[in-house]
């Protein structure tokens, strides 16, 4: 088998689940050491894949990658994490980049889990909050379904109702 | 302080009290992962900053009441070989031993829970108990969790529950797993229908040591996938409620075959006896296969059925960094494969053969342990 970035013999192989799906790219020797391959912490296949392989979709320019490309400057204020190394190795840098990130974290969890929010424990100081939080969630669904059948008088229950809710301050 | 030498002398309860269930489930686990708000995940703090991050949990993780002269050292302090050991008793994780400067492990002295300090997460808690018993370990864990609250501040997101440095442990940060012993169904060759089952309801299956380790032994880890969406009741429920069946169909597994095919039970166990009272060379992969069948003959009634604990405690000590511990000098490992015969023997050495016992008592063996002179 012939290396995926030039005719060499690959003797590196790699399988990855990248967004759900199972990529393979296949390297030779000093191609796999030169994309820091050999490194299992800081590799990422998606760099590989995202980052222009030959004849694997769009051509990029060199140098620039679809992140880079694609306002990357994005930084956590807390950590100084930025959306390339989060695209980078798939993890975060502080329990802020999640708010920073928040675009990105939604497509990751998307498939990756059974719902998209949490459900159980929440630590007892927060616990009002969380109670707060799921009420309000209920009222704008409410809200939105009230609008949709045009029952204005329930709506403006309903809207009296989160202005209240929100005075207690979320 | 506990030292090193003390916490791993005697086997925790939990090694060996898996006789519950028929023997099919050993043991059960949790895990929570919790980070501290506004600190940089291990992964991506710098050295200081990871420093600052366990001077401020490790005092919080000591006082804990059920912390009480625990065993608590970074890991900078200690040996490749005791780190491994913690690895095989599961106390750590294999990479938490990876690990050095920064990071720590506390645990308590009976080794039923375990403290992982700036691993992946800043915190990796986790409580061990013999057989299934998911729902007491959380709860045990989750009031230890409870009481961390009081000293420190966890990255939360109402939406997003526990906030982990990977997406992966999003929302409740738990894995719940139990260890299985499926001889039965390796057996009977419907091991790869039942865990293809298991995987389809979002369940994972792993070998003995986690995430991409080869099953030894016909041991086998079912743990969950998704932590986010469901409560933690909810995820223990649909676990308890699959190794239950999965340790229902084993036991079924296992007096089909002594029905259909007793001649090849009796083989496979008489063999694996044959094996480890005889040999005097022996790699941990052979062992750990023989044992397997050597429990499920204790199981079974071909021998006593302490033969079941006695299995389980050299499950563990047989491994590469006890035998080590257990010699107290670095092995090579063609001595250690001497040297672990030489315990197998030793061990089994009171052990009387299963063809002593007729097939009529095997279902309510007359024990022989009272006489551990017998050959």
């Amino acid at each position: 088998m012939k290396c995926d970035f030039c005719d060499k013999k690959a003797t590196v192989f790699l399988t990855q689940l990248v967004e759900g799906q199972m990529k393979k790219v296949c390297l030779c020797d000093p191609c796999a050491k030169e994309r820091g391959v050999t490194d299992p912490t800081g590799f990422s296949l998606a760099d590989l894949l995202l980052g222009g392989l030959p004849g694997a979709g769009a051509p990029q320019a060199a140098g620039k990658t679809p992140a880079a490309a694609s306002g990357g400057g994005r930084k956590c204020p807390t950590c100084g994490f930025t959306l390339d190394d989060l695209r980078r190795v798939r993890r975060f840098g502080c329990g802020d980049c999640y708010a920073t990130f928040s675009e990105e974290v939604g497509q990751m969890v998307r498939g990756m889990h059974k719902g998209p929010s949490h459900v159980g424990k929440v630590p007892a100081g927060l616990m009002a909050m969380q109670v707060l939080h799921q009420r309000l969630e209920e009222l704008r669904a409410r809200l939105d379904q009230a609008i949709a059948s045009e029952s204005y008088e329930e709506a403006a229950g309903i809207r009296d109702e989160i202005r209240n809710l929100g005075e207690v301050k979320v | 302080m506990m030292r090193f030498s003390t916490l791993v002398k005697h086997p925790a309860d939990w090694m060996t009290g898996g006789q519950t269930e028929h023997g099919a489930v050993l043991t059960s686990r949790i895990r929570l992962a919790r980070n501290l708000r506004r600190h940089p995940f291990p992964g991506w703090a710098r050295r200081e900053q990871r420093a600052a991050a366990l001077d401020l949990m490790r005092p919080a993780v000591e006082a804990l009441p059920a912390m009480k002269d625990a065993f608590s050292q970074e890991l900078a302090d200690l040996s490749s070989v005791q780190k491994q050991v913690l690895v095989e008793r599961h106390l750590i994780s294999r990479e938490h031993a990876a690990r050095s400067d920064g990071s720590a492990a506390v645990i308590e002295r009976r080794q039923t829970f375990s403290l992982m300090l700036n691993e992946e997460d800043h915190l990796r808690m986790q409580a061990i108990r013999p057989g299934l018993q998911l729902t007491a370990a959380f709860n045990a864990l989750s009031e230890l969790d409870s009481e961390l609250e009081n000293s420190l501040e966890f990255a939360f997101d109402p939406t997003l529950g526990y906030l982990t440095t990977c997406p992966t442990n999003l929302g409740t940060g738990m894995r719940a797993s139990a260890m299985l012993h499926l001889p039965g169904l390796v057996l009977s060759d419907q091991i790869g229908q039942v865990l293809q089952a298991v995987n389809k309801i979002g369940l994972a299956v792993r070998g003995l040591y986690g995430e991409g380790t080869e099953s030894l032994g016909n041991l086998y880890q079912i743990s969950n996938q998704s932590t986010l969406g469901e409560s933690e009741e909810t995820i223990i429920r649909r676990l308890e409620r699959v190794i239950s069946q999965v340790s229902t169909h084993e036991q079924n597994a296992r007096e089909k075959l002594l029905e259909d095919d007793p001649a090849m039970v009796s083989d496979k166990i008489g063999r694996a006896y044959g094996v480890l009272r005889h040999a005097y060379i022996i790699d941990s992969k052979e062992a750990l296969n023989h044992l397997s069948l050597l429990r499920l003959g204790g199981i079974l009634g071909f021998f006593p059925p302490e033969t079941v604990v006695l299995c389980d405690t050299l499950l563990m000590d047989i491994q590469p960094a006890h035998l080590q511990l257990l010699s107290g000098s670095k092995l090579a490992p063609e001595e250690r494969d001497t040297i672990r015969a030489e315990i197998v023997r030793s061990r089994l050495h009171s052990l009387s053969s299963p063809d002593n016992r007729s097939n009529n008592n095997r279902r309510n063996p007359v024990s022989d342990s009272n006489n551990p002179g017998d050959p």
